[in-house]
């Protein structure tokens, strides 16, 4: 066991999963000598040298489309978007090809995007996406959105081993500022699979990445009030673990679904159908969302602020649902 | 040939030297925590930005990227506007939805970048088109990076605009890093304006240290696009004196090449040019210190004295009326 930070997890997982596997290499700017924007990779150079770990030219679409293609021969690319949202400039190859080779080709294309992702940081508009709803509506992709460090290793190692192109999102703002336990065994987490990341009998909080760590504080908060808030973290967005949120749900009888992303269009609206369609009877109140505003992210601090969930909408949220 | 008077080097002067004080000020603002998102410099990019700007007319259209300010300036930006932009004020262009040099100011016809690298590019042959069907007679000067120019949207950009014959020049501001990554990675030909010659179009590479090559070959670029003949790519080699951002140490830039560069320094270029040719005295220069001085002194009181838009500003204007 080691106390690490979400960051220094994503890299452990990455090193370890390199080291077992040649057929891993990494293709992304900067992620040499430098180590990445965010240093993910730093060190990787120097242990793995510069066919493994490939500082590309600046051009999103080749990178992805390199990576799909050495991946249709059985490599096993990782390739690294500087931040989540440049994944656009490279957006065709992706869900174009890259998400539909296994059904036209019947060949598997095992490989990961790392998104570096998410607001809160002052990034303004084009340094904050939350891109998870995009790819979640294209068949072919899975994606995953750890909350701790502990996930952030086994979900990275899970990714390079999947035979499916695996969008990994790592929020940026988790990256230094959460640390937890993480063991140095060889150890991965199924995708696919959420956990109950606080037992809970009044209310369910159904969530994924930043926001998991807002509902942990939600939940403290509520507990205060004497309300029992049972949070779940989903890890996994495809495939949703509808299993957990709907035995969460026919627990607790009420769901709040949150995430950062804005609402319209989010994964919020399909976790919010798949509730009425499958636990209606269970439900004591409608299910509620909140997510970020219908905006894009804005620069200056109050206006970001303004924009983004947090503890305390989400406390608000909580309380009203609670009260119904 | 177009020959500059003197008055105009002396503008040239002035604008240079204000760039490269403006944005030292935006890295102290920066270091004292004042700018709470990033900020950027074009330190040793001077020359480049004013001299290409200063080929424009009034009615000229510009798309900056984040090592233009000094374009932003010649085009009439105010120190106060950059100013409110950078500190991410309600009153600033943008109104705080952005920062830095990310606004449009229309009359100004200045149109800052996104910052999707290339992006910007298909979007200025736009504005190109649309000056061509109106018989305005402006032309569009826009910029990419070393490494921003291997992105997708500049080819489709450069095919575009080289067919239509559109009013465009782009400069491709070759300053030897793109953030950590040396121009040799990036590139395997050896200039960027070879790749002009795949566009039919003409391509040249510059000393983009130097006013007086900048100014002249913009200026011919954007006469000859005014008069319908078509694009120009123009390769304007520098070197990125600072780091990539504020943050950036950029310990992986080699000490002894920016030592090299050093020499070549565009604004003490042009200073100690125009001493030599007796065209600015210590009086003059004396003036202009001053100046510039309290034009960005003015700028940062009446930012930093600007109000945060209030946050329920944030869900207005998603749409235009
Ligand atoms: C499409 C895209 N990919 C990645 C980035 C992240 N990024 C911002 S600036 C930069 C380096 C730019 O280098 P260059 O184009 O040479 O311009 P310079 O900053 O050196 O002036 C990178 C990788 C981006 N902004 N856009």
């Amino acid at each position: 066991m080691a106390l690490l930070t979400y960051i220094e997890a994503i890299s452990k997982g990455l090193w370890e999963e390199m080291e077992r596997d040649e057929s891993v290499i990494l293709l992304g700017e900067d992620i040499g000598k430098f180590g990445g924007a965010f240093k993910v990779t730093k060190g990787f150079l120097d242990r793995f040298g510069e066919e493994r770990v490939i500082d590309t030219v600046l051009a999103e679409t080749a990178i992805l489309g390199a990576a799909t293609g050495a991946a249709v021969v059985g490599m096993r690319p990782v390739a690294e978007m500087q931040f989540a949202d440049f994944v656009t400039t490279g957006f065709s190859q992706l869900v174009n090809n890259t998400a539909s080779i296994h059904y036209r080709w019947h060949i598997p294309c095992p490989m990961v995007v790392r998104l570096p992702s998410g607001a809160g940081i002052h990034g303004g508009p084009f340094h904050s996406r939350n891109p998870e709803a995009w790819f979640f509506h294209q068949p072919g992709f899975k994606i995953v959105a750890p909350s701790f460090p502990h996930d952030a290793k086994g979900l990275i190692k899970a990714a390079v081993r999947d035979n499916n192109p695996v969008i990994y999102l790592e929020h940026k703002r988790l990256y230094r500022h959460v640390k937890g336990e993480v063991p140095d065994t060889d150890y991965t987490i199924e995708i696919g699979k959420g956990v109950v990341r606080r037992e809970g009998n009044d209310l369910s909080i159904i969530t994924y990445g930043a926001t998991v760590h807002q509902a942990l504080e939600t939940a403290d908060a509520m507990a205060k009030e004497g309300v029992s808030v049972e949070v779940v973290d989903l890890l996994s967005l495809m495939p949703l673990d509808t299993e957990l949120i709907l035995a969460s749900v026919r627990k607790t009888g009420k769901a709040l679904i949150v995430h950062e992303d804005n609402l319209t269009g989010g994964i919020g609206g399909e976790i919010a159908a798949i509730i009425s369609e499958k636990a209606f009877e269970h439900l004591d109140a409608p299910v509620r969302r909140l997510g970020a505003l219908d905006i894009p992210t804005p620069y200056s601090p109050p206006l970001e602020e303004f924009f983004l969930p947090n503890a305390k909408k989400l406390t608000a949220a909580a309380r009203e649902l609670a009260a119904y | 040939m177009y020959r500059l008077t003197n008055e105009q080097y002396l503008d040239l002067y002035y604008y240079m030297r204000l760039t490269r004080e403006f944005e030292e000020t935006i890295l102290k603002l920066y270091r004292q925590g004042k700018i709470v998102g990033g900020a950027y410099t074009g330190n040793g990019n001077e020359a480049t930005a004013v001299g290409s700007a200063f080929a424009l007319e009034k009615h000229d259209y510009l798309f900056p990227m984040h090592r233009d300010m000094g374009a932003h300036l010649v085009k009439g930006q105010t120190l106060r506007n950059l100013m409110l932009q950078h500190l991410a004020r309600g009153n600033s262009l943008s109104k705080g939805r952005d920062g830095t040099g990310h606004y449009a100011d229309p009359p100004l016809r200045i149109y800052g970048n996104i910052s999707h690298l290339g992006a910007m590019v298909p979007m200025a042959c736009g504005v190109a088109l649309a000056s061509k069907l109106r018989r305005e007679g402006s032309v569009v000067l826009t910029y990419i990076g070393d490494g921003g120019s291997n992105v997708g949207d500049i080819h489709e950009a450069l095919a575009m605009a080289s067919v239509q014959r559109l009013p465009l020049v782009l400069i491709i501001e070759n300053n030897q890093f793109a953030y950590s990554t040396p121009v040799a990675k990036q590139k395997a030909m050896e200039k960027y304006s070879d790749r002009a010659m795949g566009y039919g179009m003409p391509g040249f590479t510059i000393d983009g240290t130097d006013i007086e090559e900048v100014y002249q070959v913009c200026k011919q670029a954007v006469e000859r696009a005014r008069r319908g003949v078509g694009p120009t790519l123009i390769e304007s080699v520098t070197m990125r004196m600072h780091g990539h951002s504020a943050h950036d140490g950029a310990d992986y830039v080699p000490k002894e090449l920016l030592a090299e560069w050093r020499k070549k320094d565009p604004v003490e270029r042009i200073e100690r040019t125009l001493i030599e040719r007796k065209v600015l005295t210590p009086s003059v220069k004396a003036q202009y210190e001053e100046k510039i001085q309290a034009t960005l002194d003015d700028a940062v009181r009446f930012a930093v004295e600007s109000p945060y838009p209030p946050g329920e500003e944030a869900v207005v204007g998603v749409y235009a009326e």
